[in-house]
């Protein structure tokens, strides 16, 4: 069977982000950047899958300017075939990257695409639904256990109150929680072979689809700063304070 | 306009989510509908119908819609989103599941998260982890939204009577997907999101076996229970108990973090609590500049310690 697994670039997550004192957005000139977290564990589940021979073919998709070429090539470091970068300047929304994903898994066929559940800079949580309802397939969200039997793919759902086992028909699109695996590290030989494997460039110009965002961003703000408190000397004082100053208990 | 409200419910309780959701819709519009979608939904119809501001409710009772499937429910939603000009649903595990799915058969993008309302075409929602706020303006004739629901205090119980009016649904997507099991966490605790208190525990912790203390001093507070991914991840406490950036946004009155770092995922989830506490051993920990009370020591004498204080205010 064939996985396509889509992954974004990032700013890292380690980095405390700085909004731009125009309020245009946040900073983003020379801020590391990297593979977005889930989605590389997106692509260690499809690799785990591809080395158990139950994928013939790992294909790894990103869409944005060329610098995403890295993230593909850190995709291909950790063990997919090939990758696909769909090619654009202009920063798009979940629905648009669904409908791209859709005609890339119209061209590919493949039998299940992995995506993370969020990207940790947008934080929507919306493309892999989106993209399961263009294609008309089933969807495993928040998915931290996979098993693919018959034709189908048995997912286990992080949910509010405890987990939720479903049954999937494939085709079907699943989005990983952090629960699902743990991403490897890309070894310094892989990161040299990646640089050989297949890296196809498509322009999203030319897959004949309206990307034109539909929400206009008007502003960016810092979120409201917390007072500074104080550090209290011991439990009695802590917990006077509590029922006298702060009044919560 | 005219707004739809998702009610989440797991058959046999509302969620009080469905209650922060039509808060949220009353800044849009005094014109709101809520779709309750199941099966065997009698007492949730009512209950939903008794709720302040909701206009009609949509009963759904189909089977295929018992157990709160994507795929059956996004295509009900969309079919019955094309006459509204609003769409929300809670931003919890079941309205991110099922609304994204919604806004796609629309064609129209969604808005998640939002924790305020500017106008009935722009939003307010947080980015990278909370550490930005954007303020949004959707151009779609639609607007599909997941509600922060921390961010929106919950309408009364009990103060209304709104007419009920019943659907006949037939799906096309009934094959796609089927419910195997669900494993649930039992607890008599409150509920994380909804809770007053909130005591979390950390990676310090050290094993399972050391999270009871964090269960301990719980009890002593009737406070729902929180953890850090570390913890979680290590195994001391269920995932469910995960809060910041990828488990639960919570904003109680008080938030007692102890042995929690305080990284930018973590902080994500918590930092609009009213009253923070911080017990760590590191002075340093990134958590001291959001508590508004630290505490620096060793957190197996002090959780003690607080618990023996507790139980004496108490008698006292």
């Amino acid at each position: 069977m064939k996985i396509l697994v889509a992954v974004k670039r990032v700013v890292d997550y380690n980095v405390k982000v700085r909004v731009k004192s125009d309020q245009t957005d946040v900073e983003l000139a020379n801020v590391k950047m990297s593979i977005n977290p889930f989605d590389e564990i997106a692509v260690e589940e499809g690799v785990r899958l591809r080395e158990a021979g139950i994928a013939s073919e790992l294909i790894a998709v990103s869409i944005g300017s060329s610098v995403c070429q890295e993230v593909l090539r850190s995709a291909m470091a950790l063990g997919a075939d090939r990758g696909i970068l769909v090619e654009t300047e202009q920063p798009l929304e979940p629905l648009a990257v669904a409908k791209i994903i859709k005609i890339i898994s119209e061209r590919e066929k493949p039998d299940l695409v992995i995506l993370g559940k969020q990207a940790i800079d947008d934080d929507c949580n919306q493309t892999g639904q989106m993209l399961a309802a263009l294609l008309g397939w089933s969807q495993g969200t928040f998915i931290s256990e996979l098993k693919l039997e018959n034709n189908h793919a048995f997912v286990m759902r992080e949910v509010d109150g405890g987990l939720e086992k479903l049954k999937l028909k494939l085709p079907a699109v699943i989005t990983t929680d952090l629960r699902l695996n743990t991403p490897r590290y890309p070894k310094l030989p892989n990161i040299m072979k990646a640089k050989q494997k297949p890296l196809d460039i498509l322009k999203a110009n030319d897959l004949g689809i309206d990307v034109t965002p539909r929400h206009q961003m008007l502003k960016v703000t810092e979120p409201s700063k917390r007072k500074a408190g104080i550090k209290v000397k011991d439990v009695q004082d802590l917990v006077e304070r509590l029922i006298k100053e702060a009044k919560v208990i | 306009m005219r707004v739809l409200v998702v009610a989440e419910h797991d058959t046999r309780v509302l969620k009080s989510s469905t209650l922060n959701t039509i808060a949220a819709a009353q800044k849009i519009s005094t014109n709101i509908d809520v779709l309750v979608a199941g099966s065997k939904i009698d007492s949730i119809v009512k209950e939903v119908a008794s709720l302040e501001s909701v206009g009609s409710v949509l009963s759904a009772d189909h089977a295929t819609l018992g157990q709160n499937l994507a795929e059956p429910l996004a295509e009900l939603i969309a079919a019955l989103g094309k006459n509204y000009t609003h769409i929300l649903a809670p931003a919890s595990a079941f309205g991110k599941n099922c609304l994204p799915r919604a806004a796609a058969l629309l064609d129209v993008a969604q808005l998640s998260d939002i924790v305020a309302i500017e106008s009935a075409d722009t939003f307010i929602r947080p980015i990278y982890a909370g550490n930005a706020l954007a303020t949004v303006k959707s151009k779609d004739p639609i607007k599909v939204i997941t509600v922060r629901t921390t961010a929106f205090s919950p309408v009364s119980k009990g103060a209304n009577s709104a007419k009920i009016e019943n659907l006949t649904t037939s799906f096309t997507t009934t094959d796609l997907s089927y419910f195997v099991e669900r494993l649930e966490v039992p607890s008599e605790r409150p509920e994380l999101t909804s809770a007053r208190v909130v005591v979390s525990g950390g990676r310090a912790l050290g094993s399972k076996e050391n999270f009871a203390l964090v269960e301990q001093l719980a009890d002593k507070l009737n406070a729902a229970i929180g953890a850090s991914r570390a913890a979680v991840d290590a195994g001391f406490a269920p995932n469910d108990y995960q809060v910041g950036q990828t488990g639960k946004i919570v904003a109680p009155d008080l938030y007692i973090a102890l042995g929690i770092s305080g990284a930018i995922q973590h902080l994500a989830g918590m930092k609009d609590s009213k009253v923070i506490v911080a017990i760590n051993k590191d002075e340093e920990a990134p958590i001291f500049q959001v508590a508004d009370y630290g505490l620096v020591g060793d957190i197996f004498e002090l959780i003690p310690q607080l618990i023996t204080h507790l139980e004496s205010q108490k008698s006292s």
